[in-house]
């Protein structure tokens, strides 16, 4: 207080009751609705001490949902890596018309509900679907199979990379790039020597993010993925068993793991913010 | 990550345009530019937006177009669905009212206040973007069921939270917090404060001065992220199915009745529903885009 009242106050100051009476409503409520649920998690985990939470989650059942989690985001993130990188080459550094509704396109996976995401690939692979009877002759499966699943996180995650990397890119302008080109460097080596250097901790931002939410995505997986025992269970989908069966020790155990994975991705996050500001002055922010 | 394009993309956009466009030849799609691979990288954009986007996209919308107008209309309009339609649209828009006034409130705390953990704080923020919806759900549903940690105290108070619409109420608020938050604060922090000074000096109270001269500046970017919370309540299923309870006509969101429709192999029910929301989230969109369009106006 008496620290506030020396300095000379400035106009755009608040009172410090002010700042006390908001910053302790933002903290009362972040805790009540950010950090409660963080910590309920592992307090349920462990309920049943350790030895019980590492049981459930070295289960063989366990150890398979694990391995679809990572088989499905080891293809869906860098497919959707590669289709940012083309989608903002083409975006940022070339104009052309109508490039506005093609960024729209792009984000459109995002106002679409996880629920719908899965349902679309249902109708188009599914027994019903328009391919369905063609899959069926040739004895492949996509729906209620590990396919099904990667191509509904494909979609969920879609924009992900694209819409860091397009304002990153844009911000950056096309004049480093023009220089490479005039001087007779080729295509793919000015991307690689100018292009990437500059956008490599953007990329990675995205990737972050891309691979958060491809290991995360429960409602469209759980749309396409038949929910089969140690063939078609991703983590999130393991959870919502094990919690429907009544073992919370279980579900809260394996839902511990993808709670540290959410943290860890939030402290990469936090780093590269701090280490690299540019990556959120591709955001929007300054 | 859900992001409100700002004024900066479009801006940068044409700005680049009239600079380096030459006024005599005005090409009909693209102008030449000295940079190569427009032709490949374009390319595969459009091929991987068409086959994993919007081919299966238009898959649901013909779906729905088998049945005719009328039981189209039957269906879209049905008692069960009308009642999921009011309880998801009606607890995301509650839900981001809520968000709407504790998210400024954080976006201020985190541009205006140094206070101790500010980092953590902020990376805390967007704990709903990284945690997976099951596992909040879960969380969420344990927390506020009658005997949980919060429950135990409401339930004396008569108040459900859980298994019911405020369950689902809570769990939209979880999810949609981040977007409130994330879309005031650049806003926030290019504000110029030679505004409030000015106000100051010509003797508006501090209090006057937040009222009128700084929340209207913020109403663009508090309307996106409003609507962008809501749009995200609509959809959302993972976190809201633990603690919502699922009865038809009572709290069975919209969502979940497109799989239940599914597994009962209602195909095109299920797509009727799909387009009924596909139709909403399309006009949020819309009405995102003209917020933005509105405020770059008054910029």
């Amino acid at each position: 207080m008496s620290a506030v009242a020396q300095r000379h106050r400035r106009a755009t100051d608040d009172p410090a009751w002010a700042k006390v009476l908001v910053i302790g409503t933002v903290l009362a409520f972040l805790a009540l609705v950010l950090i409660l649920p963080l910590v309920a998690v592992f307090a349920e985990a462990l309920r049943k001490g350790v030895g019980a939470a590492l049981a459930a989650v070295s289960n063989p059942d366990a150890l398979a949902a694990v391995k679809l989690t990572l088989i499905t985001a080891a293809i869906a993130v860098p497919f959707n890596a590669v289709f940012g990188l083309c989608a903002s080459w083409a975006v940022a550094k070339h104009d052309f018309w109508g490039k506005s509704f093609l960024i729209t396109l792009i984000d459109l996976p995002f106002s679409v509900s996880p629920v719908v995401a899965g349902l679309i690939y249902v109708l188009v692979f599914g027994l019903q679907g328009w391919m369905g009877e063609w899959l069926l002759d040739n004895d492949l499966k996509i729906i209620f199979a590990v396919p099904g699943i990667v191509l509904a996180t494909v979609f969920v995650t879609f924009p992900f990379v694209a819409r860091e990397l397009i304002p990153l890119m844009q911000e950056q302008g096309t004049s480093e790039e023009e220089a490479a080109v005039s001087m007779g460097a080729s295509g793919l080596y000015t991307f690689w020597r100018v292009t990437a250097p500059n956008v490599r901790w953007g990329l990675l931002y995205g990737v972050l993010l891309c691979n958060a939410r491809a290991m995360g995505e429960f409602g469209a997986v759980s749309v396409v993925s038949g929910h089969i025992r140690g063939l078609t269970n991703t983590m999130p989908l393991h959870v919502e068993i094990l919690y429907n069966e009544y073992d919370f020790v279980g579900a809260f155990a394996v839902a511990a793991l993808l709670c540290l994975l959410a943290v860890v991705t939030l402290v990469l996050k936090t780093a590269l913010e701090v280490a690299q500001p540019d990556v959120r002055a591709g955001r929007g922010g300054h | 990550m859900w992001r409100a394009r700002t004024l900066d993309d479009d801006q940068t956009m044409t700005a680049d345009t009239a600079e380096r466009r030459p006024p005599a030849k005005r090409p009909l799609f693209r102008r030449r530019s000295a940079i190569p691979g427009f032709g490949l990288t374009m390319g595969v954009t459009l091929s991987v937006l068409s086959l994993i986007v919007l081919i299966p996209l238009s898959a649901v919308v013909l779906k729905a177009a088998q049945q005719s107008p009328a039981e189209f209309w039957t269906v879209a309009t049905s008692q069960r669905a009308m009642a999921a339609y009011r309880l998801t649209f009606g607890a995301a828009f509650v839900a981001a009212l809520i968000n709407g006034v504790f998210g400024v409130l954080t976006a201020w705390a985190l541009v205006r206040y140094d206070f101790p953990g500010k980092t953590i704080v902020n990376a805390l923020v967007d704990l709903p973007f990284a945690l997976p919806t099951a596992v909040a759900g879960i969380a969420l549903a344990t927390l506020y069921s009658p005997n949980g940690w919060v429950g135990q105290f409401l339930t004396p108070l008569g108040i459900k939270a859980a298994y019911n619409p405020v369950g689902v109420t809570i769990a939209l608020i979880f999810i949609g917090l981040p977007f409130v938050v994330r879309t005031i604060e650049p806003v926030l922090r290019d504000a110029a404060d030679d505004v409030e000074e000015a106000a100051a000096s010509l003797g508006a109270s501090r209090f006057d001065t937040i009222l009128r001269v700084v929340l209207p500046a913020l109403a663009p970017a508090w309307l996106t992220g409003f609507a962008l919370a809501f749009a995200r309540g609509v959809g959302e299923y993972g976190s809201v199915i633990f603690i919502a309870g699922n009865m038809p006509y009572k709290s069975e969101i919209a969502p979940l009745l497109i799989i239940i429709q599914l597994e009962q192999f209602e195909y095109a029910r299920a797509a009727t529903i799909a387009v009924v929301m596909l139709a909403v989230s399309f006009t949020m969109l819309l009405i995102i885009n003209a917020i933005q369009a509105w405020s770059r106006r008054f910029a």
